[in-house]
């Protein structure tokens, strides 16, 4: 059961999926690390100091691109209302879609996050620490991904107020995944890691809980 | 079909602060038909909503022996992909055979469709989608809102062979809908004599 909703999920969600539009989150954070340079000019310290915190920026915005294809559509096709007849709660659904939002972005952009340090004269060293801390992190934004979707798809003018949802939600993430640059050791990591975990146990039920308030509305 | 049952008691059901209905009794047991009548806005996709559960009541209790399969204005078919593939994911769901779902399409008259994209359908031909959808779900307890809307003479006439069909079966079918339809000895309920 878990595996049809996850291939369905996939399928709508991938990058050349059915509800398309996926590869947009990668060009996104392309785009960022390519104008970035040119935006504070060639200084290649001063790039090499902030890149890694605007690479978790670009990541995180990145991540909440596809959000009103997430949970919205199938609400209003009356998806959720099929697979609760069928015993499969909205938290469930919500999981899978998560893992599902995960993999369509997040391994996509470890890899594009290569050629981004290059741009932003990243040494091996930060690399190193940006893609661990993004393996760390990302989890953490796909969950903020789908709880944000889920609280606002039954609303009108939802895209207004997920920006506004993102901001206290992100801002642990990027305080300990970007914060972890600057230190040696990798406390900040082992930190966002924790707070993804938290976001991720957090997020199906948050979510599952307002497509049923969305419901009864 | 296995036994099935399906029984509220003391229903009431509040939207926004307007009180729909109250003391709403109702029980049927396998092989029943309810038609559930009353003009537009008075609770009827309410009132199947509580029935499967999507709705909390205001008051009473639902008790509910079997699956159920719910009808309503939305099909639950993904727009971008071909009617087959959606068709199927559900058939998947519900561990329904490849020929038992092209059955199923095929009673609704969509063989020539399913290589169509659910957007491109008309709404009757959704409603059909959604009719093969229910019935290969293999569900007891049918729960259709206002499944006649948007069908032509033929569609009507399918809809009411399937429900006939389901209740002969031993199966319950509940239909919210203000227009007439043709059901084995169905129940009623007026939802104008529960008004609050």
């Amino acid at each position: 059961m878990i595996a049809r909703l996850l291939k369905r999920d996939l399928a709508l969600l991938m990058p050349g999926g059915k509800r398309g539009g996926s590869v947009l989150p990668l060009l996104f954070f392309l785009a960022v690390a390519m104008l970035y340079p040119f935006a504070v000019g060639p200084d290649s310290q001063l790039l090499a100091r902030t890149g890694g915190g605007v690479i978790w920026v670009a990541a995180l915005l990145a991540a909440i691109l596809p959000l009103d294809r997430l949970v919205a559509p199938d609400l209003e096709q009356g998806v959720f209302d099929q697979l609760a007849l069928r015993g499969i709660s909205e938290e469930m659904a919500l999981v899978v879609r998560m893992v599902a939002h995960w993999l369509s972005f997040a391994p996509l952009l470890l890899l594009a996050a290569i050629p981004a340090a290059a741009l932003l004269s990243l040494e091996g060293e930060t690399l190193r620490k940006v893609l661990l801390g993004l393996l760390a992190g990302t989890p953490g934004l796909a969950a903020i991904g789908v709880m944000i979707a889920a609280l606002t798809a039954g609303l009108r003018g939802g895209a207004a107020l997920s920006g506004l949802l993102l901001i206290p939600l992100a801002v642990p993430i990027l305080i300990f995944g970007a914060g972890s640059l600057a230190r040696l050791d990798g406390a900040g990591i082992a930190l966002a890691a924790a707070i993804s975990l938290v976001l991720v146990a957090m997020a199906p039920f948050a979510g599952g809980a307002a497509i049923r308030a969305a419901r009864e509305g | 079909m296995q036994a099935c049952h399906l029984t509220a008691s003391d229903l009431a059901c509040r939207r926004g602060d307007r009180l729909l209905f109250r003391g709403l009794e109702l029980s049927l047991q396998a092989g029943e038909a309810l038609h559930i009548a009353g003009p537009n806005g008075i609770g009827k996709t309410s009132l199947l909503r509580i029935l499967a559960g999507l709705l909390r009541p205001f008051g009473g209790k639902v008790t509910r022996g079997g699956a159920m399969a719910l009808l309503d204005e939305k099909p639950a078919l993904d727009p971008q992909i071909p009617l087959g593939t959606a068709l199927a994911f559900w058939a998947d769901l519900d561990g329904v055979g490849y020929l038992a779902r092209e059955s199923c399409a095929d009673r609704a008259g969509l063989s020539h469709l399913l290589d169509v994209p659910v957007r491109y359908l008309s709404t009757g031909q959704r409603k059909r989608a959604a009719l093969a959808r229910m019935q290969s779900q293999q569900a007891p307890i049918w729960l259709l809102d206002e499944p006649l809307n948007g069908l032509d003479v033929e569609g009507v006439k399918l809809v009411e062979g399937l429900v006939s069909e389901h209740i002969l079966d031993g199966g319950i079918a509940v239909v919210a809908s203000h227009q007439p339809m043709v059901l084995p000895s169905p129940k009623t309920i007026e939802l104008a004599g529960f008004i609050a």
